[in-house]
């Protein structure tokens, strides 16, 4: 099934009656080349571009709830490439490019949205570290631009001008970046995985790890067990719990982010706006939410809710920079389950166990990554070689200290980031 | 999420300062794996798990706190320096 505007002209005025279903719902086999285990964003990416680009079909996704149920539908949808140091920088630069073609590509309207990013700065140290963001940036060959207050004002009148404490000083902005619509990002590589042979199996829990002679050969399931060559985890806040049926410890700490939407409200917030008080984030869904978060509850969780301490601080600092939306009522929240590593970036290797492969370690930036991630990821189990992309999320550069990518030098410790 | 404190009483989270999993130190000389299972791996449980808190706006006492990570039911706490985590392993 293909989609285009005649398509959709066509289904309105013949009752809507001729789409299908997106995917199948099989049967999961007894052996397969690879096995993923996680059928959220960064898993599904993984079988499409592994059936795509490496032409590796023999593939099922193993979800033990429902396809896009986890951090892929429960985030922020902000997608960017405004990093910072080597390894980092060039897999979100290569992240992003693969979002600006993701819709063509699979076919799939994900609401990629580049209404730009503006992050402010509120003191000389942040001016002085934005421009040299800036500059690294525009190295790594993608966009970045300085705006003084008065360009900053012209864009979002709405901010307060007049915070004493926190006066508004300009901003570092990506024009590149934006939103995109998560539910339909995991849909699509979900359909285009699927249009290419990949089985995607839902409510099927992993249970067990099967591994012989330090050689993984299949996983237990709550549907049987599956022989597979490679094994590959995606599991995000739970990649803990999958890797220690592999007899795995991981240097990580799942940890709860929240997120909050208001009541829908007329079109006010363009862009993407962070404000470097408070760590604060916001932007405007289509349906006119305002959707904004900040920091990390701190403290390990699984329960994907949050305190109200951290609740109140984001409120606080939404506040102090937005006066107008303290009449505005709060629609929502949730919270995700983050798999924090020690110095805040991605982990994408080999496992100590052949045939074992590792995607974990997203902290709080997956969704930006999720296309970045199965690409890069692919390659790494299709040719057992890091992608170019991807060549320094290392796993045993924590137990090294060589080629810890700590984005904040906040220090490369765990409830730092 | 509230902790009761054993010297101060029951108190609002904002008043702790999270450290993380209960680890005992590994001696000076020990070796890097030692150091590297202390710094970085973590069991991650999602259940009851033992954790240091610090109490940075009441008695300044650490505190080892069991806390079910999958409920945020705080199930016991006791001060560190009676639970045993003083000191090298």
């Amino acid at each position: 099934m293909r989609f285009s505007g005649w398509r959709v002209l066509r289904e309105g005025l013949t009752g809507n009656k001729g789409w299908r279903p997106h995917w199948r719902d099989p049967e999961p086999k007894s052996e397969y080349d690879v096995v993923i285990i996680g059928g959220g964003g960064h898993g599904l990416a993984t079988a499409y571009y592994l059936a795509k680009e490496h032409g590796i079909t023999n593939v099922a996704v193993l979800e033990k709830g429902y396809l896009g149920g986890g951090n892929v539908g429960r985030n922020t949808t902000i997608v960017r490439a405004n990093y910072y140091l080597p390894g980092n920088s060039e897999f979100y630069s290569h992240s992003l490019r693969l979002w600006e073609g993701m819709e063509q590509d699979l076919n799939y309207n994900a609401m990629m949205s580049q209404r730009g990013i503006i992050n402010l700065f509120h003191n000389d140290g942040q001016r002085d570290a934005a421009v040299r963001r800036g500059n690294s940036i525009v190295n790594q060959g993608d966009d970045a631009e300085i705006l003084s207050r008065e360009q900053v004002r012209e864009l979002a009148p709405f901010l307060n001008f007049e915070n004493n404490r926190f006066p508004i000083m300009g901003g570092l902005m990506q024009r590149r970046a934006g939103t995109a619509r998560h539910d339909a990002v995991a849909w699509g590589f979900a359909r285009g995985a699927d249009m290419r042979g990949v089985d995607l199996i839902q409510n099927c829990e992993v249970t067990g790890i099967d591994v012989e002679n330090g050689k993984v050969v299949g996983v237990q399931t709550a549907r049987g067990p599956i022989r597979a060559k490679k094994v590959a985890l995606a599991a995000a806040g739970r990649s803990g719990q999958v890797a220690a049926m592999a007899g795995l410890t991981l240097p990580i700490e799942s940890h709860v982010l929240q997120a909050f939407v208001s009541e829908g409200l007329k079109p006010i917030v363009d862009h993407v706006i962070t404000f470097a008080e408070g760590h604060l984030y916001i932007s405007q869904s289509d349906k006119g939410g305002l959707v904004f978060g900040s920091y990390l509850d701190f403290y390990s969780s699984y329960a994907a809710r949050g305190n109200l301490p951290m609740a109140e601080h984001t409120m606080e600092s939404f506040v102090a920079m937005v006066p107008a939306v303290s009449k505005a009522r709060l629609l929502r929240s949730w919270g995700g389950i983050m798999d924090m590593t020690p110095d805040g970036s991605p982990i994408i290797d080999h496992s100590p166990i052949d045939g074992l492969y590792l995607n974990c370690g997203w902290c709080y930036g997956g969704f930006k990554a999720t296309p970045g991630s199965g690409s890069v990821y692919a390659h790494l189990i299709a040719t057992d070689r890091p992608h170019g992309a991807a060549t320094r999320f290392k796993l045993d550069r924590f137990r090294s200290g060589v080629g810890l990518m700590d984005e904040e030098g906040a220090g490369a410790q765990h409830n730092l980031h | 999420m509230r902790i009761t404190c054993p010297l101060c009483g029951e108190r609002d989270r904002r008043e702790f300062y999270y450290k993380g999993a209960a680890l005992v130190r590994p001696a000076e000389g020990a070796d890097l794996d030692a150091w590297h299972e202390y710094v970085n791996l973590r069991e991650n449980p999602a259940g009851p798990l033992d954790e240091l808190w610090y109490h940075e706006m009441g008695c300044n006492s650490w505190l080892k706190v069991t806390r079910d990570t999958a409920t945020h039911e705080i199930l016991a706490v006791q001060l560190a320096s009676e639970a045993g985590l003083g000191g090298e392993k």
